[in-house]
């Protein structure tokens, strides 16, 4: 069982902020910063579990998640939604949509890790 | 109960006053269409002598006078019965009853309003 | 039957006459007029239609043209019939406007007119004369008639003196009791009384003469068909176009004959008469009518083929011996005479006394009226001398010669030339002085041309030669052919033509024509009388002297009268004496009193010299105009109301729309600056996170992550620094710090601090340096900001392949323009209303970093410098445009 992960956030800062923590905890770590290809991005990838950003350029998180639950090969993908905004119409707007984990920036590292590892798990 | 009355009367009243004026602005069309029957009249033939040229001009008179005895007789079932709604001193002294009851029927013409 | 009898009866019933006439008067005065007043009496007094050519000519015109006679009672009937169409207006309008003629009620109605009131008399004079005419000669050739009846008891009197002498009693009789008072349009109680006498005579005299008829001398109804079927006058065929025309004609000139007016109208007491004269008045001409048809036929076939039928009246009992039958018929004929003389001279002497001789009294007289009283009723009692006298002259010039309904017809046909005027005046408003004018006069020498002229006789005032090859040989221009139309009647051709003449020039000459003011109020006064019976409101603010008025109304109304209207007056106004105030109210209601004595034109002049100075006050004018603004005003007002509540209805929809966006916004206002803030915030935890416990981190690495929180920390400040800008800002807590400067140093500044480098660095910003030399007195700091903001935004969002700005500064006059344009795809319409609200970034994704409060606080920043900001639309791209002042006034503060 790999431990494959596909961040899809636009902020690059953070993006390099998690690369450096999974990478340190021994996870093959891909990045994607766009919306639109997102879909596209993660059945290229196929990784073992997806970080997505809500607020991206070109489409939302909410949109690329529908999409992810839509396609057979991609329903059962563990997916880890990221907001900043963190209000709790959004976390039940992403839990309706079948989100697997929902994090409010900012994080723990030590919170997203134990959420990845425990998601690539299950 | 007697307090919802009057109005229906008077509303029946002032529908009949309507329909008065209305007859009364037709008697004289109607008049004129009697009074022209004689344009219809064969004429006499000019070159006869005795009977046979000649028409029955008492017939005639009387058709005519009928007519007119008709016409008197309808104008005064009519009128005398607008004269008692007419006001009774009519201007100067500007509005009274009679000519609010006018102006309602003068106004848009009584026909609108059945 | 001696001729001193014949006189003697005929002067005791003339004094009959008299002494009805003075007792009605006497009563009246005392108030006792109520059955004086009746409908019966007012019916009676329509009578005077009924003349001598009536009385004895229906006779003579049925036994030479058949029933075509009864055309001049069916016209009249019908307009009788018909009283609630034309009659009660013309009541209404008479008694509302103190109309005191034919002529005053054209002159009143087309604006108070002298000149029309003086045609119209003209007219009516012309008219008239050949008809009292022919009432003199009737009288003449009836005294003729008893002495040809009884040969030898007394010789037949010339027949000049005859007629002398009854125009000079009529004359007598209409000064005594027409021109008692000077106000003609007040009731002459003994005039109307004795006519109302005389027709009851008339009536009943030709009534027992035709029963005398049917039943004395034929032997009943069936005896008396039979003989009318067998005369020659069943061989008399009808002539269509006369029954038709002349039906037209004695129904028109009911209305507007200058007697008939005088009873119908001006002597009209109350409208409810009408309503009885309706009907009573038709009857009254069928029982005139109805034993004329057997009287012409048993006189054809009894009398020689030389008797006049005009006389078969008298000569038939005369032929029967039955004297006193045929004194009687006299009688009745003699009244038939003498009411309508009485009453056509009154009516004339009227007209030609208001519109004719005061009015040239006035003008030759200026400043210094005199006493018109005087001058009024001597005009009048001359005029009634001089109307007889012209009838004798014509009666004598024309010979007497001609048949009675000849003459009575053609005076018809000339004075109906005045009702397309008349009625078309009480109907229609757009009618005017010109038009009114041209039909009359063109009708009138129409009437003159084809009808009157020629009934003299060719060759006798109009040459043979005209009626055979027309005026200078034009052959269109007969009289009697007008267009070539040959083969009429003389009567209907006079009557289609004039009438078409006439109406056609009163419809173009109204049409093209634009009325006075004082035209148009009485226009509307006639037209709408039913609507507002009070008279027009001609005075107003005047500098009248209430002395001066009462001189005048003294000169004019006699002393008495006069000074009973101003102390009424002053009593009404709660003040002692005779000099009430001269309130509008009053001028126009002595206006109106005036009128009556002297017809509207006279008196509204009078007054206006006195009162005002000018013929037509400034309050005419207004009253007019106010009808006119009321109605534009209340379309206006309508229009702007519906333009109101349309554009409220907009601005609504507008604000609306702009609330929910709004509100959409303000909705994600938290999550707006919860993910601005936390987004930095993120970074720095995870980083400062990742240096706390990492150990074997090369020094590099530590390097760079802390660097990345150091620069998040300050987009965090950043960010908190425009909010805070822009609380203060809105707040109006923000000083201006002012400085002069120029344009073109602030937006090279804004340029180069947007920097060149990093994202949008390939936007080409194109300037106009010479234009934007320009040296301004505002916060030079504030300003750049704004200009930054807009390139910054024009680098961050303009999504051209090769992006490009171009700046363009407009000065006009004391402001400055300066647009920045893009060559992007711009900005959709339904977001150009939000941009400069806050956080409205116009989509989630846009670039990191913006917290969508640029614009927001360049549209404050602009409020504080005295400009603006907008969006501009159609430039082809994203285009702004700022609006400055060139110097805040407001740099002090």
């Amino acid at each position: 069982m790999g431990r494959h992960v596909l961040l899809i956030e636009d902020e690059p800062n953070i993006t390099e902020a998690m690369r450096f923590i999974l990478a340190r905890d021994g996870w093959t770590v891909s990045s994607h910063a766009d919306g639109a290809t997102a879909v596209a991005a993660v059945s290229r990838a196929r990784p073992d579990v997806v970080v997505l950003d809500v607020m991206l350029p070109g489409r939302s998180g909410y949109d690329i998640l529908r999409d992810l639950r839509a396609d057979p090969g991609t329903r059962r993908l563990p997916v880890m939604m990221l907001t900043a905004r963190g209000q709790l119409r959004d976390r039940e707007r992403a839990e309706s949509f079948g989100v697997s984990h929902f994090m409010t920036k900012p994080f723990s590292n030590q919170e997203v890790l134990e959420t990845l590892n425990s998601l690539v798990a299950s | 109960m007697s307090a919802a009355r009057p109005p229906v009367f008077l509303e029946r009243q002032s529908y009949r006053h309507r329909r008065l004026i209305d007859a009364s602005r037709v008697v004289p069309v109607f008049g004129l269409m009697l009074f022209l029957v004689p344009l219809l009249w064969p004429q006499p033939q000019p070159e006869a002598q005795g009977a046979p040229g000649q028409v029955a001009l008492a017939g005639r008179g009387l058709y005519l006078f009928l007519a007119w005895g008709g016409l008197v007789a309808v104008t005064a079932l009519i009128s005398q019965r607008l004269r008692s709604r007419l006001a009774a001193a009519a201007p100067p002294p500007a509005r009274t009853g009679g000519e609010a009851a006018e102006g309602v029927s003068d106004g848009a013409g009584g026909a609108d309003v059945l | 039957m001696s001729f001193d009898l014949l006189v003697s009866v005929s002067l005791v019933y003339v004094g009959f006459l008299f002494g009805i006439a003075y007792w009605a008067e006497r009563r009246a005065r005392r108030g006792g007029v109520r059955w004086l007043r009746s409908p019966l009496v007012y019916t009676l007094s329509l009578s005077i239609y009924c003349t001598a050519w009536t009385f004895y000519g229906a006779v003579g015109y049925a036994s030479r043209s058949g029933l075509e006679f009864l055309t001049i009672y069916i016209g009249p009937s019908l307009v009788l019939f018909g009283w609630w169409w034309i009659l009660r207006k013309l009541v209404r309008i008479g008694r509302s406007q103190r109309i005191t003629s034919i002529a005053d009620l054209i002159s009143s109605r087309y604006g108070k007119s002298a000149m029309l009131g003086g045609i119209v008399t003209l007219i009516a004079v012309v008219g008239t004369t050949p008809y009292i005419a022919l009432q003199l000669q009737s009288v003449t050739l009836s005294f003729g008639v008893f002495a040809e009846g009884a040969p030898g008891s007394f010789p037949v009197p010339d027949q000049r003196p005859t007629a002398i002498w009854v125009a000079g009693g009529m004359a007598v009789f209409a000064i005594l009791f027409g021109t008692r008072n000077v106000d003609a349009n007040e009731r002459h109680h003994g005039v109307v009384t004795a006519i109302a006498a005389e027709a009851l005579v008339k009536l009943f005299a030709l009534l027992a003469v035709g029963i005398f008829i049917v039943w004395g001398v034929a032997g009943g109804i069936g005896p008396v068909a039979e003989r009318i079927d067998a005369s020659s006058l069943a061989r008399i065929p009808l002539d269509r176009g006369r029954w038709l025309a002349l039906i037209f004609v004695s129904g028109a000139a009911l209305l507007v004959l200058p007697r008939m007016f005088q009873v119908l109208v001006v002597e009209n007491e109350d409208e409810r008469h009408l309503a009885t004269a309706s009907w009573a008045f038709p009857l009254y001409l069928a029982l005139m009518s109805v034993f004329v048809i057997p009287i012409a036929a048993v006189g054809m076939s009894e009398l020689p083929s030389w008797a006049n039928p005009d006389l078969f009246v008298l000569t038939l009992p005369l032929a029967h011996g039955q004297d006193m039958l045929a004194l009687l018929a006299f009688l009745g004929g003699f009244s038939s005479a003498t009411s309508m003389v009485i009453v056509a001279a009154i009516a004339l002497a009227t007209m030609i006394s208001n519109h004719i001789v005061l009015p040239l009294w006035l003008s030759l007289r200026k400043g210094a009226p005199g006493n018109l009283r005087l001058v009024l009723l001597s005009a009048r009692r001359l005029a009634i001398a001089g109307v007889l006298g012209l009838g004798y002259v014509y009666y004598v010039w024309s010979g007497g010669g001609r048949e009675l309904a000849a003459i009575g017809i053609i005076s018809f046909v000339g004075v109906v030339q005045v009702m397309p005027a008349a009625v078309g005046g009480i109907f229609w408003r757009g009618a005017t002085r010109r038009g009114a004018a041209a039909g009359v006069l063109l009708g009138a020498a129409v009437w003159a041309y084809t009808l009157f002229l020629p009934s003299f006789g060719h060759g006798v005032i109009l040459p043979d030669r005209l009626f055979a090859q027309g005026p200078f040989g034009i052959g269109w221009l007969r009289p009697q052919a007008l267009f070539g139309i040959e083969g009429l009647d003389p009567v209907v051709h006079a009557v289609i033509w004039s009438m078409a003449a006439n109406c056609t020039a009163f419809l173009l000459g109204s049409i093209t024509a634009f009325p006075a003011p004082l035209e148009r109020l009485q226009g509307a006064q006639f037209v709408n009388v039913y609507d507002h019976s009070q008279g027009p409101r001609g005075w107003s603010q005047s500098r009248a002297e209430a002395e001066d008025l009462l001189i005048m109304a003294q000169r004019i109304l006699g002393p008495r009268q006069a000074q009973d209207l101003f102390a009424g007056e002053a009593r009404r106004q709660g003040k002692a004496g005779f000099l009430p105030d001269t309130s509008p109210d009053f001028l126009d209601r002595l206006e109106r009193e005036l009128a009556g004595s002297v017809g509207a034109a006279t008196a509204h002049a009078m007054i206006g010299q006195i009162a005002i100075g000018t013929a037509v006050s400034v309050e005419d004018l207004m009253a007019v105009a106010g009808e006119a603004a009321q109605i534009l005003e209340h379309s206006i007002q309508l229009q702007a109301k519906s333009d109101e509540l349309s554009r409220t209805a907009r601005q609504l929809r507008e604000a609306n729309r702009k609330l929910t966006e709004l509100s959409v916004q303000k909705d994600s206002f938290l999550g707006q600056i919860s993910h601005e803030l936390r987004t930095p915030m993120t970074s720095i935890r995870s980083f400062s996170e990742i240096l706390m416990d990492g150990e074997g981190m090369d020094p590099g690495a530590r390097q760079r992550f802390a660097a990345i929180i150091h620069d998040e920390a300050e987009r965090l400040t950043r960010l908190l620094d425009a909010l805070l800008d822009l609380s203060v800002l809105e707040h109006g807590q923000a000083p201006l710090n002012c400085e002069t400067v120029r344009l073109r140093d602030l937006i090279g500044r804004a340029v180069a601090a947007t920097g060149s480098v990093g994202p949008g660095a390939g936007l080409a910003v194109r300037r106009e340096i010479l234009e934007e030399d320009v040296v301004l007195r505002t916060d030079a700091d504030r300003l750049a900001q704004v200009f930054i903001n807009i390139i910054a935004n024009a680098r961050k969002y303009c999504d051209a392949d090769e992006p490009q700005l171009r700046i363009v500064v407009q000065r006009h006059g004391a402001r400055l323009t300066v647009d920045f344009i893009d060559n992007g795809s711009g900005i959709r319409p339904r977001d150009q209303g939000v941009i400069f609200e806050k956080f409205s970034r116009l989509s989630d994704q846009s670039a990191a970093g913006s917290a969508g409060l640029g614009l927001a606080i360049c549209r404050e920043i602009l409020q504080k410098l005295g400009g603006s900001i907008a969006y501009l639309p159609g430039q082809g791209g994203a285009a702004f445009r700022v609006t400055l002042p060139l110097d805040i006034s407001a740099c002090a503060a």
